[in-house]
C-alpha cells in the first residue's frame, strides 16, 4: 500500500473519529467546544461518536468507503484492482457524504420524494465542519490517486491530485453557487418549480423596459447596463490606444510614467472615482457651483446618472485598456512598418493600412474588457447612479433591501451573467485565436515609426486632458479628506481621519477607538488569508496547465479563466443562496469572504503563474525529473524559488484587490466581519463623504505601500537570465 | 501581360557615418559606390555595421553625417517613403492580415498606379517568383520558402532602383538555402537589377556577389571581388573571416621589385610584397592548399601529426610546428597520414598570402 494512499485514508479516518463533524457556532477559529463538552455532545461530537450514540446514522456509510482502501494491503501499483478498488473509495465515498449533506438538511429531508420514499424524519443536521471536510478532502485525493494509478496524468500522482483539487474546487465554490442561483430562478414562493414564475420576473418591465426612448420613464436596468457598458467599453478603447500610442509611438523616452497609470485602477477602490465625481460635478461640487455662479442658474443634480457613472468607469477602466493595448501596439512588428514604408507608404497610410488593421484583435479585446468591467462594476453606479438602474445594483436591492426576493436576484444574475460571459465567450472565440502579436520571429528589430502627425496632436490633446482630469480627480479625493463639509464649510480639519483613526490609551494598552479600526483590521485579516491561497491556487494551477498534459486541458483552462467574467455581484448573490443552507453554511463568517477574494482573483493568480511559468524552460524540470526527483519535488525545489517574483507579484496583487473589491464583498460582511469597502459604501449612503474619503485615501495609501515594498522586493530578486539589452536598431 | 523591369541605378556613400543615441558609432566614414545592375554583398560579422548601412540606403535610418546618391540625386534627407528602393526584409514582414495578392499589390496601390494595372503587375510578379495561383492565401498559409518569394515579388513588382536585402535566407533551412540563392541571383541577372545584399555568411556572400563590401567595426575593411577577396585578402581581418585561414608568424627579411622573401622556422618563401616591408609579418595559409609531404624542401616547415579526423570529403589535419599548431585539410582520403607521423608542411603554394599585421 502506497504511504500517500496511507496517509490520505487515515486523515480521513481521524477526521470521521477525532474531529467535530457539523459546523461550530462560534466560528472556525474557535476552540471552545475542547472543553466544552466534546466528545459527546452532538453539537461538537465527531462522526464516531455521532453514530455511536445511535445519531445521524446517515454518517456511517461514509466509513465504510474510508475503510476501503485497506484492502490494498499487499498489492502493489500496477495491480489492476489497485486503482478499481481507490475509484470506488473515492468517489463512493464523495457520491455518500453529498447525499447525505443534500438529502438532509435543517428540517430533515430536503424533498418530498425523499420523504415519500423513508418516511418522516425526526432528526436534522447543519453545515459541514471540520471532521467533515477533512474526510471530503481525503475522498478526493483518493479519487485523484485513483485515476493516478489508473494511467490518468502519466500516472502521476500530485499532477492528477492538483488537477482534482482545482476542479473540485471550481466546482464548490463557482459552478455550485451559480447552479444555486439558476435553480432559485424557477422556484417560486412555495419552493417548488416553475417556469412560468422565471418568465414573469424575466418579463419585468424594470428590466427591459424602454420607457426612457419616448422620455416619459426611465429604462430598464438591462438596457441601461448594456447601453452603458457599450459606450465604456469603446471610450476606454480609444483611451487606451491614445495612451498606447503616445507611450510607444511618439518618440517619448519616459514611458514609465504611463506604466505607472495602470497601477492606478488596482489601487483605487472602484467607487473612489465616482465619490471624486460628486465632489467636482455633485449638487454641491466644485465645478457645478463655479459654474452655476458664472450662469446665475441654480446647480442641478446633472452628473448623477447616466454622465456620472459614464465618467467614473471611464477614469477607472481606461489604464486597464491601456495595459491591454500597449503590449498589442508594441506587439506589432516594426518591420511590418518599416516594410509598408519602403512600399511608399506615408506615416498616415502606413498607420491606416497596416498598424491599425494588426492592432484590430487588440482593440476588440480592450473594449470587451471595458465592457465586461462596466457590466460588473458596482461602486460606481451605487454612489452615482441616482435614478438609471443597472443591473449589479438591481441584484444587490433585491436580496439586501426591504424587497427581499432571491427569485428577482437570481434572475437579474443570470442576466448579468449572460451579458459578460458573451462578451467572455466572443473575446475567447473570436480575438483569443486572432492575434498577429506572436508573429514577431528572427530579424524583428527596427523601430516603430512615430504617429503620422495628423494623429499626433489629437492624441496628445486626449492624453493631457485625461491626465490632467485623473490628477484633478486624486486631488481631490486627497482634499476632500481634510475638509470639514465639502460644499459648505472648506475649512480644513483632520477631523475625518481623527474619527476614523484615532487611538487612544487605556490601562488595558492601545485603544483602538477609531470608527475604521474595526473594518479596517478586519480587511487586512481577511485579505491577508486570502491572498497566500490565491497565490498557490493559482499556481498549482499555472503548473498544471503549463507543465502538464492531460485530456481535456482546454476546457480546464477555459474553466479556471470563467470566473473572471463572473461579476462580483453575481458571485455575492450566489454565495449568499448557496451558503446559506446545509451542507454548506457558510454565510456570515469569514471563510465565506475569504472563499469569494479566491475565486474571484483565481484568473489573476493563474495569469501571473503562467506568465511566468513560460519563461522557465522545461528541460529544467526533466532535468530535475530524470534526476530522481518526484514531480511534486520538482516544482517544490526548482519551479518555486524560480517563480519567486510571480509569487509575490500575486500575493500583493491579490492582496491589494481583496482591499478594494465591493462587489460581492457587499453581500457577504456581517456585523463580526465588516471590509473596509462596505463601510466606507455604508459611510456614504449616510451622506458621511469626509469618513468616507478620509477612509479610501487611507486604503490608497496603504496599498501604494504595499505595491512599492513588491517592487523593492521584485526589483531585487530578478534572475539574471536575460540581461536588459539597449534597444539598439538593427544588429547588422 | 505586364513584364517587370528594371530601372536599375548606381548608389553611392560618400563620408556617411551613423551615431545611434548614447554616442553609439554604428557607421563610420564609410564611402563606396555600387554600379547599376551590380549585386553588392554586405558582408560582416553581427554587429559590423551591415545592416545599418543597408537601413541607410532604404531610408529607414538616417545618415548623420556624408551623403547618399541613388542614380544622380541626393536622397540623404529623404524618408523610406519617397526614396526609389524596394526591401526583401529578414523576417520577410509580409502583412498577415493580408492575401499574397494584396501584399504584392500593395506598394503599388500606394504608388497610385491604376487598377488594371496593378492586378497585372502583381500577377507578373507572382508569375516572376513561381507562385501563380496562391494569390488568395493568406501568409501564414504559406511554407518558408514562399513567403519568402512573396516578399521578392512585393518589393520586385515596384521595379526600384535599388532592390535591398536583408539576410534573406537566414529564416530558410539549409536545403533550401541554396536554392532560393541561385534564384534571386538568377532574377537580378536576368533583370539587370541593382541589389544590395546583407549577410553575415561568408560561403553565400561568396557564391552570389558581383562584388563584396567586407565590413568590420563600422568601417569597411575591404571591398573586392569574391576572388580578390578571397585570394588577396588585404588584412588578418579580411583573411580570416572570408574562408579559413592559418595565420602564420614570419620574417620579412628582403623586399625586391615587389617580390618579399620571408622565413618561417626553416622553411624560406618568395611571395607578392604587396607592400609589406622588412620585419616580422604574418602569412595567411588557406587549409586547403597547404600540402603535407614526406621529404624537405625549400619552402617547407618540419611539423608532427596531432590530430587526424576522417569528414568525408578531406581528412583534417592539426599539424604542431615550431610555429603553433596549423590546421591542414587534404584531399587526398585514400591515403591518409597517421598521428604521431613527422610531415614536412609546404607552405610555397598560391594559397599562401604575405599580411601586413
Amino acid at each position: 500500500m502506497n504511504r500517500t494512499v496511507l496517509y490520505w485514508t487515515l486523515a480521513g479516518v481521524a477526521g470521521w473519529c477525532l474531529l467535530p463533524w457539523y459546523t461550530l457556532d462560534d466560528g472556525f477559529w474557535s476552540f471552545e467546544w475542547l472543553t466544552d463538552g466534546y466528545p459527546l455532545d452532538t453539537d461538537y461530537a465527531p462522526a464516531l461518536f455521532l453514530v455511536g450514540q445511535g445519531e445521524k446514522l446517515w454518517l456511517l456509510p461514509s466509513m465504510i468507503f474510508l475503510l476501503l482502501p485497506f484492502l490494498l494491503r499487499g498489492r502493489d501499483k500496477n495491480d489492476r484492482l489497485y486503482g478499481r478498488i481507490l475509484l470506488i473509495a473515492g468517489i463512493g465515498g464523495l457520491v455518500c457524504l453529498f447525499g447525505q449533506g443534500f438529502a438532509i438538511g435543517i428540517r430533515g429531508w430536503t424533498a418530498g420524494w425523499l420523504e415519500d420514499l423513508f418516511g418522516k424524519l425526526s432528526d436534522r443536521q447543519f453545515g459541514m465542519g471540520y471532521g467533515a471536510f477533512l474526510v471530503l478532502g481525503a475522498f478526493l485525493f483518493l479519487t485523484t490517486q485513483g485515476f493516478a494509478a489508473r494511467g490518468a496524468a502519466k500516472g502521476d500522482v500530485f499532477v492528477s491530485g492538483a488537477i482534482g483539487l482545482v476542479i473540485g474546487l471550481v466546482a464548490l465554490f463557482i459552478a455550485f453557487p451559480i447552479l444555486q442561483v439558476l435553480q432559485s430562478a424557477v422556484l417560486d414562493e412555495e419552493a417548488a418549480y416553475s417556469i412560468s414564475v422565471f418568465f414573469e420576473r424575466f418579463a419585468d418591465r424594470k428590466i427591459w423596459g424602454l420607457g426612457c426612448l419616448d422620455g416619459r420613464l426611465s429604462c430598464g436596468a438591462a438596457w441601461n447596463s448594456l447601453v452603458l457598458a457599450i459606450i465604456v467599453g469603446a471610450t476606454t478603447t480609444m483611451l487606451g490606444l491614445a495612451f498606447a500610442l503616445v507611450a510607444t509611438r511618439a518618440g517619448l523616452t519616459k514611458t514609465r510614467a504611463f506604466k505607472a497609470l495602470s497601477v492606478l485602477p488596482i489601487i483605487t477602490p472602484p467607487f473612489v472615482i465616482g465619490l471624486a465625481i460628486i465632489l467636482l460635478f455633485g449638487l454641491s461640487g466644485i465645478v457645478t457651483t463655479t459654474v452655476a455662479d458664472w450662469l446665475g442658474v441654480q446647480p442641478t443634480r446633472w452628473v448623477y446618472g447616466m454622465p456620472g457613472i459614464l465618467i467614473a468607469q471611464t477614469l477607472s477602466f481606461t489604464p486597464i485598456a491601456f495595459l491591454v493595448l500597449v503590449g498589442v501596439v508594441e506587439g506589432v512588428s516594426p518591420s511590418m512598418e518599416e516594410a509598408a514604408q519602403t512600399l511608399r507608404a506615408s506615416r498616415w497610410q502606413t498607420f491606416r493600412t497596416v498598424s491599425l488593421p494588426l492592432m484590430r484583435p487588440g482593440l476588440a479585446n480592450a473594449f470587451l474588457l471595458g465592457f465586461i468591467e462596466s457590466m460588473a462594476d458596482f461602486g460606481n453606479p451605487l454612489v452615482l447612479g441616482g435614478n438609471y438602474n443597472v443591473l449589479s445594483t438591481e441584484i444587490f436591492f433585491a436580496i439586501v433591501g426591504a424587497q427581499y426576493d432571491q427569485g428577482r436576484a437570481a434572475v437579474l444574475a443570470i442576466i448579468l451573467l449572460v451579458f459578460t460571459l458573451s462578451a467572455f465567450f466572443a473575446q475567447q472565440r473570436w480575438v483569443g485565436r486572432k492575434s498577429y502579436a506572436t508573429v514577431t520571429g528572427k530579424g524583428d528589430s527596427g523601430q516603430h515609426p512615430d504617429m503620422p502627425a495628423a494623429l499626433k496632436w489629437p492624441v496628445f490633446a486626449i492624453v493631457g486632458i485625461w491626465t490632467f482630469f485623473t490628477v484633478v480627480v486624486y486631488g481631490m479625493i486627497f482634499y476632500g479628506s481634510f475638509v470639514e463639509v465639502w460644499g459648505l464649510n472648506h475649512t480644513i480639519t483632520m477631523k475625518h481621519y481623527a474619527t476614523a483613526f484615532s487611538v487612544g490609551w487605556t490601562e488595558h494598552g492601545i485603544h483602538w477607538s477609531g470608527a475604521a479600526w474595526n473594518s479596517f483590521w478586519t480587511t487586512i485579516q481577511i485579505a491577508a488569508t486570502a491572498a497566500p491561497l490565491t497565490a498557490a491556487i493559482g499556481l498549482v494551477t499555472a503548473y498544471v496547465l503549463i507543465r502538464q498534459d492531460f485530456a481535456g486541458k482546454r476546457s480546464f483552462e477555459f474553466m479556471t479563466m470563467l470566473s473572471f467574467a463572473i461579476p462580483g455581484s453575481v458571485i455575492g448573490v450566489s454565495y449568499v443562496i448557496a451558503f446559506n443552507v446545509p451542507p454548506m453554511e457558510l454565510t456570515g463568517t469569514a471563510a465565506i469572504l475569504v472563499i469569494s477574494f479566491i475565486f474571484r482573483n483565481m484568473p489573476v493568480g493563474v495569469r501571473a503563474g503562467v506568465a511566468a511559468m513560460t519563461q522557465i524552460d522545461r528541460s529544467l524540470d526533466e532535468a530535475s525529473l530524470t534526476l530522481g526527483a518526484n514531480s511534486w519535488t520538482t516544482f517544490r525545489k526548482v519551479i518555486l524559488p524560480l517563480l519567486r517574483p510571480a509569487i509575490l507579484a500575486a500575493l500583493v496583487y491579490s492582496f491589494v484587490r481583496a482591499m478594494t473589491a465591493i462587489s460581492a464583498v457587499i453581500f457577504l460582511v456581517s456585523a463580526d466581519y465588516d471590509m473596509a469597502t462596505s463601510y466606507i459604501i455604508g459611510r456614504v449612503e449616510n451622506n458621511d463623504y469626509g469618513l468616507a474619503i478620509a477612509y479610501s485615501t487611507a486604503l490608497i495609501f496603504v496599498m501604494l505601500a504595499a505595491i512599492g515594498i513588491l517592487q523593492l522586493l521584485v526589483g531585487e530578486r530578478r534572475i539574471g537570465r536575460r540581461g536588459t539589452t539597449v534597444p539598439m536598431p538593427a544588429g547588422g | 501581360m505586364a513584364e517587370i523591369g528594371s530601372r536599375a541605378s548606381a548608389v553611392e556613400f560618400q563620408g556617411v557615418s551613423k551615431v545611434y543615441p548614447g554616442d553609439v558609432l554604428a557607421v563610420d566614414d564609410v564611402s563606396f559606390r555600387i554600379e547599376p545592375g551590380e549585386l553588392v554583398t554586405l558582408l560582416g560579422p553581427s554587429g559590423c555595421g551591415k545592416t545599418t548601412t543597408l537601413r541607410m540606403i532604404a531610408g529607414l535610418e538616417a545618415a548623420s553625417s556624408g551623403r547618399i546618391m541613388i542614380g544622380d540625386a541626393d536622397v540623404t534627407a529623404l524618408p523610406a517613403t519617397e526614396r526609389d528602393v524596394a526591401m526583401v526584409f529578414q523576417s520577410y514582414a509580409l502583412f498577415p492580415h493580408m492575401t499574397v495578392a494584396e501584399n504584392v499589390a500593395y506598394g503599388l496601390t500606394m504608388t497610385g498606379l491604376p487598377k488594371d494595372e496593378i492586378s497585372n503587375r502583381t500577377a507578373a510578379g507572382l508569375e516572376l517568383v513561381g507562385l501563380s495561383g496562391l494569390d488568395e492565401r493568406l501568409p501564414s498559409e504559406l511554407s518558408g520558402g514562399q513567403q519568402q518569394r512573396v516578399a521578392v515579388a512585393r518589393a520586385l513588382v515596384l521595379e526600384p532602383q535599388v532592390l535591398l536585402f536583408d539576410e534573406p535566407l537566414s529564416n530558410l533551412d539549409a536545403r533550401l538555402r541554396r536554392r532560393v540563392r541561385d534564384e534571386i541571383r538568377e532574377i537580378q541577372q536576368k533583370l539587370g537589377l541593382t541589389v544590395v545584399y546583407v549577410t553575415h555568411d561568408q560561403e553565400e556572400a561568396l557564391a552570389v556577389s558581383d562584388r563584396i563590401i567586407v565590413m568590420n567595426r563600422a568601417i569597411i575593411a575591404q571591398i573586392g571581388t569574391p576572388r580578390e577577396l578571397y585570394e588577396e585578402p588585404e588584412t588578418v581581418f579580411v583573411a580570416d573571416f572570408i574562408g579559413e585561414a592559418n595565420l602564420i608568424p614570419c620574417d620579412v627579411i628582403f623586399v625586391e621589385d615587389d617580390l618579399a622573401t620571408v622565413r618561417v622556422g626553416d622553411a624560406e618563401l618568395r611571395l607578392a610584397a604587396r607592400g609589406a616591408g622588412i620585419g616580422p609579418a604574418r602569412l595567411a595559409a588557406r587549409p586547403g592548399r597547404l600540402k603535407l609531404d614526406l621529404d624537405q624542401g625549400p619552402s617547407t616547415m618540419k611539423g608532427l601529426i596531432t590530430k587526424s579526423v576522417y569528414v568525408g570529403r578531406h581528412i583534417e589535419y592539426s599539424v604542431e610546428t615550431e610555429s603553433g599548431s596549423i590546421f591542414v585539410s587534404s584531399s587526398k582520403v585514400s591515403d591518409p597520414v597517421g598521428v604521431g607521423t613527422e610531415v614536412h608542411l609546404d607552405l610555397g603554394s598560391t594559397g599562401t598570402i604575405l599580411l601586413r599585421i
